[in-house]
């Protein structure tokens, strides 16, 4: 970020504290900047400036009202910009996530960055273009038809040489011009201005690949992140969670903790928390104070049980059904049925950090600095909780460790305004690791029943899904409301609990389907170490879990090849042309059958599954190595056609395919919640395994199918959602043996082959 | 009561003043010295968000009291080189833009530093078994290997 294009915008410098502005291009330019915008308040969604600045030098300063959390989205948003408004990348900076420059696009969530808010930047650098087209031709003298632009500058056609910069053509002016607003807040705000974007065949900047800035700032030791955010006056705090969810403090004793130079402590309804000038002081004071806890009955049920529990528990809410065809009717029609029951564990986000927030609040006004990934959320979620005016609170996002949906980072936002507005000071509040591990939101824990009714001849005639679970909105996806917050539940403010789930988002075609979901309700109230929420693709793992190895399932029962199976089931040119390139670019081997092999200690497999996703379709295959001996499944290479509409940024794009085919390997993989009746017990690293390096594959080979003419789908999400089907099926290959259940974890694994082995032994 | 240490940190010459001397580290470069790495992430070198180097050798912050470095030298990834004169694995990191939410970089950057001056010609094996136990969240493993094997060459 340079300081011209703050300036210009009257960005008034702040004292004591860090805010962070984000440079696309450009190292020695960025740097903690602390900024006010100036005579453009209140930010309006049908205003030019709410979105696009240009200053007097000619840089491009974008208001971006979602955040980056590390997938690069500020480059592209860049680059869709830079593209329409005829300026050179280096020219272009990003502004994201402070509440007080940018308008609610929704934050980081749903794959939208680039489908949705991008749109919306996009119609707004079209429509600067088209206003500085205007000016330069009003200030030429001459028709805007004849107007040319290139690199900031716009000239009468054959007289470059007489060019006016932007910068000129804008002077110390405001662009002034109004949009089409379709109302709508978040991801579903749409504006856009008189001008037609440039058609994808004139692209120059969209579809290269410039890479992120800010990796190079954190390998230089020079990022700032949440929790480097140091406020004048500020207090570390610790807070101190119930031993037994549902338990209750009764009483502290602040004494206890005098010792660490005057460490203090405060007890209000369900928090405890201390304080102290330094760090290390509120972590000997937190592991030490002593807290008397209210009795409480274990809330939880068996954790041996939990799938019974999910098959047993009365029914809280039926979600809509999706049906095609009729099913009823192929039933009685049908030859041949298969059926299979898959099963998803809670999961954890279990960031690479426990989440971190620093609050300054005062009397009529806060300002918390937050590594959530929806910042307009933090700060409604903190007016409510204060009672102040959403106008008086400013939410600034800084760097976090990455979050993946509904993580625990909004919880530590309102928290941490609450403990400032109670020691009257501002307060930095960090997580535990065992808090962001055992008390984060947990995705839900499922079950899914699928049913395939076979013609003679090999076709799915019809296909039901039902997927049984706890809700993925217990809590919601965003902190908006405190009573979506561990803190708000805490504190007694009650629960805010939505019943939902979700039905498959399936390419194929048979001739009838029928899907539909059912919740039960939460095992807990309020301030449940397992309240639900959403984890990275919500619910779509465990959904594509079951149908797409239930696809495998019906194949193999047809005596068909897995792929042509598919492919005989899907008529949507995309999906066949993903599946396809996935088949060739991997060097798919035919079968009819699983090709067990357990002629050595290590054997191998092949697996495939293919994800529809809103507007992105994929299919990733695998190829694993399975140690017989420990059960454990190495995935030695993937190959993955992904198909997400136009692409903007090559590189980068894939990169967050890596990204997901990694994390979703190791969710597939290892990843399990575990619990006692009392309270969650995976609290770290080793309760809570992820995948290591040592899990890696050799390779990863990714076909990017570009569709210009296709607007950009989502791609933060996708890619992962094959990943556990396609294990799943390439264990089957390898070894015969059908795991139904995730995580294919060693153990579970050895069971199922030590199972098998017997089973053939007293056939024989 | 209270208990100095004397250590070099990235060249410069650092006085804590602490009543724990069995204080992490972590806490004296962070919380007193104000150095915006290490990081915080378990507290239990269980992952490595923390990671110094110690006299050359990669430690976990977190778990290291501040008075095991009295008169001894800690290198942070932001001692390891500048924009000007990086480190050939910074600008690799950068090259193959390795990370995604950053915030396990410390472990992976000074683990492969060591890992690397000690076996410049390390294998895409050695590089993985230097690492083993390195948590990175975002999934991020294939271009930080790619970003040190390019350093090896263990990619050719």
């Amino acid at each position: 970020m340079r300081a011209g294009a703050i300036d210009r915008r009257n960005l008034l410098k702040a004292s004591g504290a860090i805010v962070v502005a984000f440079a696309v291009r450009g190292f020695a330019a960025q740097g903690a900047v602390a900024a006010e915008r100036g005579k453009r308040q209140p930010l309006a969604p049908d205003q030019l400036d709410s979105f696009v600045a240009i200053d007097r030098d000619g840089r491009c300063t974008v208001f971006f009202g979602k955040v980056d959390v590390g997938q690069g989205v500020q480059v592209a948003i860049a680059q869709i910009v830079a593209e329409e408004l005829d300026l050179p990348l280096s020219a272009v900076d990003v502004i994201m996530g402070d509440t007080a420059f940018t308008l609610d696009q929704g934050g980081a969530s749903g794959s939208y960055a680039i489908s949705n808010a991008g749109r919306t930047l996009r119609f707004a650098a079209a429509e600067a273009r088209r206003v500085l087209v205007e000016r330069a031709a009003a200030a030429l003298e001459t028709f805007e038809s004849l107007v040319e632009t290139g690199d900031g500058k716009a000239w009468v056609r054959g007289s470059p040489e007489r060019a006016l910069t932007y910068g000129e053509l804008i002077g110390e002016g405001y662009f002034e011009t109004p949009l089409t607003w379709n109302g709508q807040m978040g991801n579903r705000l749409d504006a856009r201005g008189k001008a037609v974007p440039k058609s994808p065949d004139q692209y120059k900047v969209v579809g290269t690949s410039p890479p992120r800035e800010d990796i190079r700032e954190n390998v230089f030791g020079d990022q700032a992140y949440v929790t480097d955010v140091r406020v004048p006056g500020m207090l570390h705090a610790r807070v101190i969670r119930p031993p037994v969810v549902g338990s209750v403090p009764l009483a502290i004793n602040p004494q206890s903790i005098a010792r660490f130079n005057g460490a203090r402590a405060i007890h209000e309804r369900g928090i405890v928390a201390v304080f102290a000038e330094r760090e290390w002081d509120a972590i000997r004071a937190s592991r030490v104070l002593e807290v008397q806890w209210s009795e409480a009955p274990p809330p939880f049920p068996d954790p041996e049980q939990l799938y019974d529990y999910l098959d047993s528990a009365p029914t809280e809410r039926s979600g809509d059904e999706e049906s095609v065809g009729d099913f009823d009717a192929v039933v009685a029609a049908g030859e041949r049925v298969v059926e299979a029951r898959y099963e998803w564990p809670f999961q954890s986000h279990a960031s690479m950090a426990a989440a971190c927030a620093v609050a300054d609040v005062k009397d009529a006004s806060a300002t918390v600095w937050t590594g959530t990934q929806k910042p307009h959320a933090v700060r409604t979620g903190v007016a409510k909780l204060l009672g102040l005016p959403d106008t008086n609170v400013r939410a600034i996002w800084v760097r976090g460790p990455g979050s993946y949906g509904r993580n625990d980072a909004g919880d530590a936002a309102l928290e941490a305004a609450f403990l400032s507005r109670v020691v009257g000071r501002p307060v930095r509040l960090q997580y535990t690791r065992a808090q962001g591990t055992g008390w984060d939101p947990k995705g839900p824990a499922s079950i899914h029943r699928c049913r395939g009714l076979l013609s003679s001849d090999g076709w799915v005639l019809g296909l039901s899904l039902l997927s049984r679970g706890f809700s993925r909105m217990d809590v919601a996806p965003t902190e908006a409301d405190p009573r979506d917050t561990l803190v708000g539940q805490l504190l007694g403010k009650g629960s805010n609990s939505q019943a939902a789930f979700a039905i498959p988002d399936e390419p194929y075609e048979p001739a009838a389907k029928r899907f539909s979901w059912e919740t039960v309700a939460p095992l807990v109230k309020t301030g449940s170490s397992l309240r639900t929420g959403h984890l990275r693709d919500p619910v779509g793992l465990q959904i594509n879990f079951a149908s797409e190895s239930f696809w495998d399932e019906m194949a193999y029962a047809a005596s068909a090849d897995p792929v042509a199976f598919r492919l005989r089931h899907l008529k949507d040119p995309r999906a066949i042309t993903v599946l396809q390139e996935t088949a060739r670019l991997f060097g798919w081997k035919p079968r009819v059958a699983g090709n067990p092999d357990d002629s050595g200690e290590t054997v191998k497999g092949q697996g495939i599954a293919v994800c529809s996703r809103g507007d992105t379709l994929c299919a990733t295959a695998v190829e694993i190595e399975l140690n017989r001996r420990t059960g454990r499944i190495r995935p030695v290479r993937w190959a993955i056609a992904h198909d997400c509409g136009l692409v903007i940024n090559p590189a980068g794009l894939k990169l967050v395919i890596e990204g997901n085919i990694i994390q979703a390997t190791s969710r597939s993989l290892y990843e399990e919640v575990s619990f006692n009746r009392s309270n969650v017990t995976s609290v770290d690293w080793m309760s809570y395994p992820i995948a290591d390096v040592t899990d890696m594959p050799d390779r990863i080979d990714i076909a990017l199918i570009n569709r210009p003419e296709h607007p950009p789908g989502g791609a933060g999400e996708p890619a992962g959602r094959p990943v556990p089907a396609a294990l799943a099926n390439a264990l089957f290959d390898a070894a015969g043996i059908r795991l139904r259940r995730a995580p294919l974890t060693p153990a579970r694994v050895k069971a199922a082959l030590e199972a098998s082995d017997e089973a053939q032994a007293n056939a024989a | 009561m209270a208990h100095e240490v004397n250590f070099e940190c990235d060249g410069k010459e650092q006085r804590v003043a602490v009543d724990d001397p069995g204080m992490p580290l972590l806490y004296a470069l962070t919380d007193l010295l104000g150095l915006k790495n290490p990081r915080y992430g378990c507290g239990v070198a269980q992952c490595g968000a923390c990671t110094v180097q110690l006299d050359g050798v990669p430690i976990k912050s977190c778990v290291t009291p501040v008075s095991a470095v009295e008169g001894r030298k800690v290198l942070t990834i932001a001692g390891l080189g500048t924009p000007k004169q990086p480190h050939p694995l910074q600008t690799a990191f950068v090259d193959a833009q390795a990370t995604q939410c950053g915030y396990c970089i410390n472990g992976f950057m000074m683990t492969a530093v060591a890992i690397v001056r000690d076996n410049p010609t390390a294998s895409r094996e050695e590089i993985r078994s230097g690492l083993s136990g390195l948590k990175c969240r975002c999934g991020s493993h294939m271009s930080i290997l790619r970003a040190i094997e390019s350093v090896t060459g263990a990619d050719t």
